[in-house]
């Protein structure tokens, strides 16, 4: 199995799932919410994502795609909804109910099964670069030093980076820092991972790289969840794509479909206006 | 009048051994207390428990809105009229604690806070617990902010510590009066004196610049 396979603690036995579609969805969020007093941030937002699938999250800034992303990941917390993880290897699904009081450690469990990749790679400056993509596995993970590390110089080979093990993240460029987010992500072996716009804060020469890599991964069968921009890479990378404006979703539909055809008036005038940006 | 460099020379040794016995051991044992109750008193002062932050507030604004002469005082001879009697020695680092721990507070709150918002999440999203993202991410960082006026209160400190020779504890200052006293010499002591607190801060001043370069080092420059 090559060191960035989706991990197998979901369902050993079976192999990483390429693009076939289970029947029940590792992750499903109902009726998720949020209100910042009288503005209204999420309403009644539902997401299915399966095993190996890939969701694109579209829509203006402020229309909720981000505050949809991050509550998957525990950053924030929604006043209402559930968000439920199936777990096929114990049959033990984690579930959330936000309406309910949300415990520290229900969000605790909730942020096991998922890792965030940010906008502003939020590296950790006083690390090298390869105990930023430790500090999990052995921090939090309690793994044996020397296996994680073994596993970070691979996972770090995969995209490039093999020589900036012992760089700070101030010596590397905007797209070597990205993928190291990335590296650092993969090495907690989520079950879905989180992209925020990973690449809007890049130089355009450097978008490339991390797309490439964040296509790799889609291929090898990892399940994610990415707010973007770049509307061609969605339509390569995503099986599903969510328009979202004003807090709700406004059409959602295999990528093809919703980038080429849209149905709804909204999301032909965003689609149009992003392609006239470039 | 005459130098008398005989006395020049042989008050040296009591005011390098008031430093040795009396100014160095007060400054480190006040400033390693008060570090230590600093960053408790940032860490209440930041949480949400509004009876903590009221706490650390108050306590703040009372040592940085009285003289530490005043607290060094009420201490040492107002305590022992509620029965309570200290030594020259507890009560001067218990005075210089509390006064470090006010002002240091201040700045090591500033400096988590000066820490993006962004570190706290990456450490939430690889699965550490806010002690653990503050242990392992926020205070590294924080640190490096610090270094620059934390050196400040610590320098203040060095110096404070004559306040101490009026507490009857046996330090520079306080050997440096004596041997004025009864030499008559003022100014050549007291000149003598300031000469070492100097050469005390020099010292600490260049440490300072070697602390801030090795903490810097995973800074752009």
């Amino acid at each position: 199995m090559s060191p960035t396979s989706p991990p197998a603690g979901a369902s050993p036995g079976q192999p990483p799932s390429t693009g076939k579609p289970h029947a029940k969805p590792v992750l499903s969020v109902r009726n998720l919410a949020k209100a910042f007093g009288s503005n209204v941030v999420l309403r009644d937002i539902d997401l299915d994502v399966r095993r190996g699938n890939v969701v694109a999250l579209i829509g203006p800034s402020g229309s909720g795609k981000t505050t949809v992303l991050r509550s998957l990941n525990g950053l924030e917390t929604p006043d209402a909804g559930t968000v439920t993880f199936a777990d096929t290897a114990t049959g033990k699904d984690l579930s959330l109910d936000f309406s309910a009081r949300v415990t520290r450690k229900d969000i605790a469990e909730l942020r096991d099964r998922s890792a965030m990749v940010f906008q502003h790679y939020n590296l950790f400056p006083h690390m090298t670069v390869l105990q930023n993509v430790i500090e999990g596995p052995i921090q939090v993970q309690k793994r044996k030093r020397a296996e994680a590390v073994a596993e970070a110089e691979k996972l770090l080979a995969r995209v490039g980076l093999g020589d900036k093990r012992d760089s700070y993240p101030f010596e590397l460029s905007g797209g070597q820092q990205q993928r190291v987010g990335i590296v650092r992500a993969l090495a907690l072996k989520p079950q879905l991972l989180l992209f925020d716009e990973p690449t809007s804060a890049l130089d355009p020469e450097l978008v490339g790289d991390v797309l490439g890599v964040i296509q790799e991964l889609a291929e090898e069968g990892w399940t994610m969840v990415i707010v973007t921009h770049e509307l061609a890479f969605a339509r390569q990378v995503a099986d599903e794509v969510i328009f979202m404006d004003g807090g709700v979703v406004v059409e959602r539909g295999p990528a093809a479909e919703v980038l080429r055809a849209p149905r709804q008036e909204r999301t032909r005038q965003f689609i149009k206006r992003l392609l006239h940006e470039f | 009048m005459p130098l008398n460099w005989d006395l020049v020379w042989s008050s040296f040794g009591p005011l390098i051994s008031g430093a040795v016995t009396g100014t160095i051991p007060l400054t480190l044992a006040s400033f390693a207390l008060g570090l230590a109750l600093a960053l408790l008193v940032a860490l209440m002062r930041l949480s949400r428990n509004a009876v903590l932050s009221g706490a650390a507030r108050f306590y703040v604004s009372v040592i940085r809105g009285t003289p530490l002469l005043v607290q060094l005082f009420v201490i040492f001879y107002g305590l022992p009229t509620i029965g309570v009697k200290l030594d020259p020695w507890p009560s001067a680092i218990i005075a210089f604690s509390l006064n470090v721990g006010g002002y240091a507070a201040e700045i090591i709150r500033a400096a988590i806070l000066s820490v993006p918002k962004g570190q706290w999440e990456a450490g939430h999203t690889i699965g550490m617990s806010r002690g653990q993202s503050l242990r392992r991410i926020i205070l590294p960082q924080a640190a490096r902010v610090s270094v620059p006026p934390l050196s400040n209160t610590f320098i203040s400190l060095v110096k404070d510590t004559s306040l101490a020779s009026l507490i009857l504890v046996t330090e520079l200052f306080r050997n440096a009066q004596q041997i004025a006293a009864f030499s008559q010499e003022f100014m050549v002591l007291y000149l003598e004196a300031a000469l070492v607190y100097w050469v005390i801060c020099l010292a600490l001043s260049s440490g300072q610049s070697a602390l801030e370069k090795r903490l810097d080092r995973y800074v752009a420059h």
